[in-house]
């Protein structure tokens, strides 16, 4: 389980104190689905580098199964068994996709093991595995990379920093069947952040982050009629072909 | 022959694929020829009047390997060496060179090894030269190599120049004649760290209508050493060339990096492109979210950067 307690970030700029986000809470459970939405520049992104450790709190707690882990380097947070999938990955000039997922997997991954997680994410494998991870490769190649990358291991939690940015339709398909398939397994728990309707839709829990707060959190149920007008709307947020954005906040 | 376990260590580093006693080698030993085989395409024979090898490649050599190492173990010993290679019209070839020092004593070690290759028509020629210096010793290891090439009509030449450590101070200087359509592919990997030097001059003359240069220099600057990078393609012809130098700097280390295109024919196309910059902290960051730990991460990145 994955406890998140007052969770605070605050740097300073010129001086000034400025609050990023502030007093998080959230629970998510063992095999749960949490996605977190809300408008651009709301805090949904540093929430996700404060989890995985590339962002430290300034305040607030994180549990992981009762252990705090807040003050755990990111590399001691993914050996507590956190995989993050960022939402801009970096190049490897140099490097080859099928040596980056050996490295995410921790070990020398046999040919079709590195071919199905390519596949899995809309890629086809034979003509990927000994491109480099440059610019060769389009943004949205790079971001399908990204997401193997964590599914080459198995983790406790996985996090995926908005993983539909820049993914074609066909891809997204794929994608969004893999996300069904890790969580009706039930073993991992997933955390996404996203503005995509039918990701938002597979969630077991929804959070919505706006000004570096949470506005709404709740079980789908709860919270899909506020996003999607089936019932009350959810003050912050609006809904356009398929993804769903801020109001009033000039992101859109 | 025997050879002691320094020696192996040490040609384990300098020669990947292997050195073995058979086909065409030759090992150089402090300061003399240790052991030596011929094959049927390839003859080596010792110069006279001055220390060094010709190596003759007869046409009839498709595919094959000669392997020419040097290893010195003895502290203090300065060794030159002068080695000419001769590559007949159509031969494909896998020259495998380098020079290692083993230094366990508080003097300067050098070696100063000036090749020369004459690459006739068509030939193919890759070159591999690693360079590399250990020990426990508080004397320097000081590699000069000096390169010679001179290509005829469509012939391919491929230099492949690694030093990865333990040289406290190399001076390289490469200089390259191209004749009509042939081809040059150099990859200079280098890294450099303490207080150490490196200078890598390298002039190619494209002197043939057609001839097509490219030349990738990647090195790693750490401690406080010092690396000057000066690569100069001169387009007497009708051809290419694309000179890329990156350099990953840390710690208090500097880098110089000085590609130079010089045109003198209205169709040669030349580019340059040069990039000095700190390990990526996005690419730090993504090795450790795989539970690696900074200086691993770190070695991950100057590993991959390069191989």
């Amino acid at each position: 389980m994955l406890e998140v307690r007052n969770l605070t970030y605050e740097v300073v700029e010129n001086g000034e104190k400025i609050t990023i986000v502030k007093d998080i809470d959230f629970t998510v459970g063992d095999g749960e689905m949490l996605v977190i939405t809300g408008p651009n520049g709301g805090g949904k992104s540093t929430v996700a580098k404060l989890l995985m450790g590339v962002l430290k709190a300034t305040g607030g707690e994180i549990l992981l199964d009762g252990k705090p882990i807040q003050d755990m380097d990111i590399d001691q947070r993914a050996k507590a068994g956190i995989g993050y999938a960022f939402q801009q990955p970096p190049v490897f000039k140099g490097m080859t996709i099928r040596r980056l997922l050996n490295l995410a997997a921790g070990e020398e991954l046999p040919e079709h093991v590195c071919c199905d997680l390519l596949s899995n994410v809309g890629m086809c494998a034979r003509e990927y595995l000994d491109r480099e991870v440059d610019a060769t490769l389009s943004g949205g190649e790079r971001k399908r990379v990204e997401i193997a990358t964590v599914l080459a291991k198995s983790h406790r939690v996985c996090i995926f920093d908005e993983p539909e940015a820049g993914i074609d339709l066909w891809s997204f398909s794929m994608l969004v069947k893999e996300f069904e398939k890790i969580h009706s397994r039930k073993r991992e728990t997933l955390l996404l952040i996203s503005h995509q309707e039918k990701i938002i839709r597979m969630a077991d829990r929804i959070l919505i982050i706006k000004d570096g707060l949470v506005k709404e959190c709740g079980n789908a149920k709860e919270i899909l009629p506020m996003l999607f007008g089936e019932g009350r709307e959810c003050a912050c947020m609006g809904r356009k072909g398929g993804q769903i954005y801020g109001t009033g906040c000039g992101n859109e | 022959m025997e050879l002691d376990a320094v020696t192996s260590k040490v040609l384990a580093a300098i020669d990947a694929g292997g050195f073995q006693q058979e086909g065409a080698y030759n090992l150089r030993y402090n300061g003399q020829a240790l052991c030596h085989g011929d094959s049927e395409h390839i003859k080596i024979k010792k110069k006279e009047g001055k220390p060094g090898i010709d190596v003759f490649i007869s046409s009839g050599a498709q595919g094959e390997q000669v392997h020419i190492p040097v290893v010195i173990s003895k502290s203090g010993m300065s060794d030159i060496v002068y080695n000419d290679f001769y590559i007949e019209e159509g031969a494909d070839v896998v020259i495998v060179a380098g020079c290692g020092i083993h230094n366990s004593g508080c003097n300067e070690t050098r070696h100063d090894g000036v090749h020369a290759f004459h690459v006739g028509k068509n030939a193919k020629v890759v070159y591999e030269e690693k360079h590399y210096g250990e020990g426990e010793g508080t004397g320097e290891n000081i590699l000069n190599p000096v390169t010679q090439i001179d290509l005829e009509e469509g012939a391919v030449f491929t230099l492949d120049t690694v030093q990865i450590r333990g040289v406290d101070s190399t001076q390289r200087r490469t200089d390259v004649d191209m004749g009509p359509g042939s081809r040059l592919y150099v990859m200079e990997k280098l890294m450099t760290h303490d207080s150490q030097e490196a200078v890598s001059n390298m002039e190619i003359r494209m002197n043939g209508a057609g001839s097509l240069a490219q030349i990738v220099s990647r090195s790693v600057a750490k401690g406080s050493s010092r690396q000057t990078f000066h690569p100069n393609a001169v387009g007497n012809a009708l051809c290419k060339a694309h000179i890329q130098c990156d350099s990953i700097i840390m710690d208090q280390a500097q880098v110089c990096s000085i590609p130079e295109i010089d045109a003198r024919n209205v169709d040669a196309q030349i580019i340059h492109e040069a990039a000095i910059g700190r390990i990526n902290t996005e690419q730090l960051l993504k090795l450790r979210s795989f539970g690696m730990t900074e200086e691993e991460a770190e070695n991950v990145v100057i590993d991959n950067f390069l191989h």
